[in-house]
């Protein structure tokens, strides 16, 4: 009698295998057929340069699609197979791996910007973890969290009527009528959960902006959650439901410009991945916050007063900043509203991951090695010397602040958008 | 006799093999395809991709430290290999007389011996630091190490044949050269033509998004 575990583990396995298949394209293929496996990638790795552990080399990451595209699509590799020198992927290969792929990688890209060949390391670990997520093998912190997104609307569980009363403090506070579902208003703007529930003063400072530049805008009842689980799991089915709700909420309403929040993967999921997942172009543009309030300033439509001579330094968020390409807006406003301002040794395109993106922060079993390679972070803000670190992202806020209190230090963490409400001219 | 043969027929056989399968490989990759990227580009790819086509035979400064080895290795071995098979005066003859029918200045004997010291060491410090660093001894696969070492007996044969002017070892560099024309197409050293194409799609998915890679 056959085993059904064993059967439904066999189709996961193969669904995987066709997955891998199916994501090995022409850039996956020169990107393999380039690799001289010099080994460089792990000097820019957080996981490798915290732990000197060799398992943790980027490439190295990506040995189950490797394997499938050596037996594939090279010579040696298929007469290899053909010889019976080497097997097929197998369920061992996914098991063996996972932790590579989910725990020690957080989709930072900054191993993509060094390799000699070119390779975009990065591109291909996210098309890994479409198959991984077929084979099963994805840790339980990041699949609940998909789960809840897709049936609660949030990673967090938050719903409209957690919203809502986060909305009512903040329109008492501030006197001000936060909208919602004001159709034919400009802009319509998306949250993360963690800026609902940990960081509503990042609301409270959009609105604020937004009234003091006369911004039409509006929230929507139907989607307002920007992260998207489905990017990190590497669900294609969930990363599209998750965008579609903000893309159809948006044309519903429809607004000219959606706004992506401080929030790294979030704005990967819905300004680069979204059109590509939905398979269409959007029929309104996306723009993160960061870029809206720099192009604000700079149509005068937003003023500042004085300006903080606090000695800090920004984090860059690697999904906004790397892999997003907003680079300049942090440090155009940054220069506006802190003199006291400086760069770290390695910044903007080269920062330094907080160890916490590419669901790292959801992954529970994950948390000792983040701390652990967080050590990177707490190094390179010892050198600079610096009591004040701002971010734009409330997932590295939280990873950041975490980090410090694990090492015992005193730096404190600000939002950039808070930091840019708190100097608008009145 | 078989001197006949390496000179002749090998020499022919290899040099389509080599021809062929590299169009085969660039073909084979190129065909598969990409997807259609439908988000709304802040740039045109093409300018980022001949941007990073060069500005990655550069070190980024952030892992130079790191790297250091790797890199001085790597430039000696690259620019000391290339300076060899372009510029050295039996190689320009061979060329001129089998290929293109024209030749061109050739190094001196004091820049052949400069640029072969520095391809030998540069190669074998890369070859030292695969076997001995613990991240190059993981990932590297058997084929990292026969390229490695053909590269190495064709450049010792080569070295060998030119100094002691004797025939036998002119046909074993060439011998030994002719079966790295036909391994290459099939190995890693592939990368000597598919850098290119992957530093193009590196280059421009990152222009698309206004970052310079």
């Amino acid at each position: 009698m056959r085993d059904a575990g064993a059967d439904n583990m066999n189709d996961r396995i193969a669904a995987a295998c066709d997955e891998l298949r199916r994501q090995i394209d022409a850039r996956v293929s020169s990107y393999f057929s380039s690799c001289v496996h010099c080994g460089l990638c792990a000097e820019a790795c957080h996981f490798h340069v915290e732990t000197d552990d060799p398992r943790y080399t980027p490439i190295y990451k990506l040995e189950p699609m490797r394997k499938l595209w050596r037996q594939e699509h090279t010579l040696l590799g298929r007469l290899g197979a053909v010889l019976g020198r080497s097997s097929g992927l197998s369920e061992r290969d996914f098991a063996d791996w996972e932790e590579l792929v989910y725990d020690s990688c957080n989709l930072c890209g900054r191993c993509s910007m060094v390799c000699p060949l070119g390779i975009d390391i990065t591109y291909m670990l996210r098309k890994q973890r479409e198959a991984f997520n077929l084979s099963g093998y994805v840790p339980d912190g990041m699949q609940k969290a998909l789960e809840r997104t897709l049936d609660t609307g949030s990673p967090m569980g938050v719903t409209l009527k957690t919203l809502k009363a986060t909305l009512a403090h903040i329109e008492k506070a501030t006197g001000l009528t936060i909208p919602i579902d004001r159709e034919g208003a400009e802009y319509m703007t998306l949250f993360s959960s963690m800026e609902v529930v940990n960081f509503p003063e990042y609301i409270e400072s959009i609105a604020r902006i937004f009234d003091a530049a006369a911004l039409s805008w509006t929230i929507s009842s139907e989607a307002f959650e920007a992260t998207n689980a489905g990017i990190q799991v590497g669900s294609r089915d969930g990363a599209k439901e998750i965008v579609s709700r903000a893309v159809d909420a948006a044309e519903k309403l429809g607004v000219k410009y959606l706004i992506s929040p401080e929030c790294g993967h979030a704005y990967t999921a819905i300004r680069w991945e979204g059109p590509n997942l939905i398979g269409r172009r959007y029929k309104f543009e996306v723009v993160h916050i960061l870029e809206l309030l720099d192009q604000l300033h700079r149509e005068g439509r937003l003023k500042f007063s004085g300006s903080s001579d606090t000695p800090m330094t920004l984090h860059d968020p690697c999904q906004i900043v790397r892999r997003g390409g907003v680079v300049e807006p942090p440090r155009n406003l940054l220069h506006k509203v802190a003199s006291g301002f400086v760069e770290s040794t390695d910044h903007a395109a080269m920062n330094w991951c907080c160890g916490g993106g590419g669901g790292v922060s959801a992954n529970e079993r994950a948390e000792a090695l983040r701390l652990k390679v967080f050590g990177r972070k707490k190094k390179q803000f010892e050198e600079l010397g610096v009591d004040t670190v701002v971010t734009a992202c409330a997932n590295c806020r939280i990873v950041l602040e975490e980090g410090l209190e694990h090492y015992e230090m005193e730096t404190q963490v600000i939002g950039l958008t808070e930091l840019v409400a708190e100097y608008l001219e009145q | 006799m078989i001197g006949d043969f390496i000179d002749g027929p090998l020499w022919y056989f290899s040099a389509a093999v080599f021809l062929l399968g590299v169009i085969w490989r660039l073909i084979a990759i190129l065909r598969i395809g990409v997807t259609v990227d439908l988000s709304v580009a802040r740039s045109s790819g093409a300018g980022g991709a001949l941007r990073t086509l060069f500005s990655r035979s550069l070190p980024r400064r952030p892992v130079l430290t790191r790297g250091k080895l790797q890199f001085v290795a790597g430039y000696m071995f690259h620019l000391g290999l290339f300076a060899l098979l372009f510029l050295a005066q039996p190689h320009v003859e061979f060329i001129s007389r089998r290929i293109t029918g024209f030749g061109w200045t050739t190094l001196p004997h004091w820049g052949f011996m400069l640029v072969s010291e520095a391809a030998f060491a540069g190669l074998l410090l890369l070859l030292l630091y695969r076997l001995m660093h613990p991240v190059t001894r993981l990932i590297s696969r058997a084929g990292d190490y026969a390229a490695s070492l053909l590269v190495f007996l064709v450049m010792l044969s080569g070295c060998l044949a030119l100094a002691r002017a004797y025939e036998p070892l002119r046909l074993l560099h060439l011998l030994l050269a002719e079966l790295l024309l036909i391994y290459f197409p099939f190995s890693t050293l592939m990368h000597a033509f598919t850098f290119a194409v992957s530093r193009g799609y590196t280059g421009a998915g990152m222009a698309r998004k206004g970052v310079n890679a």
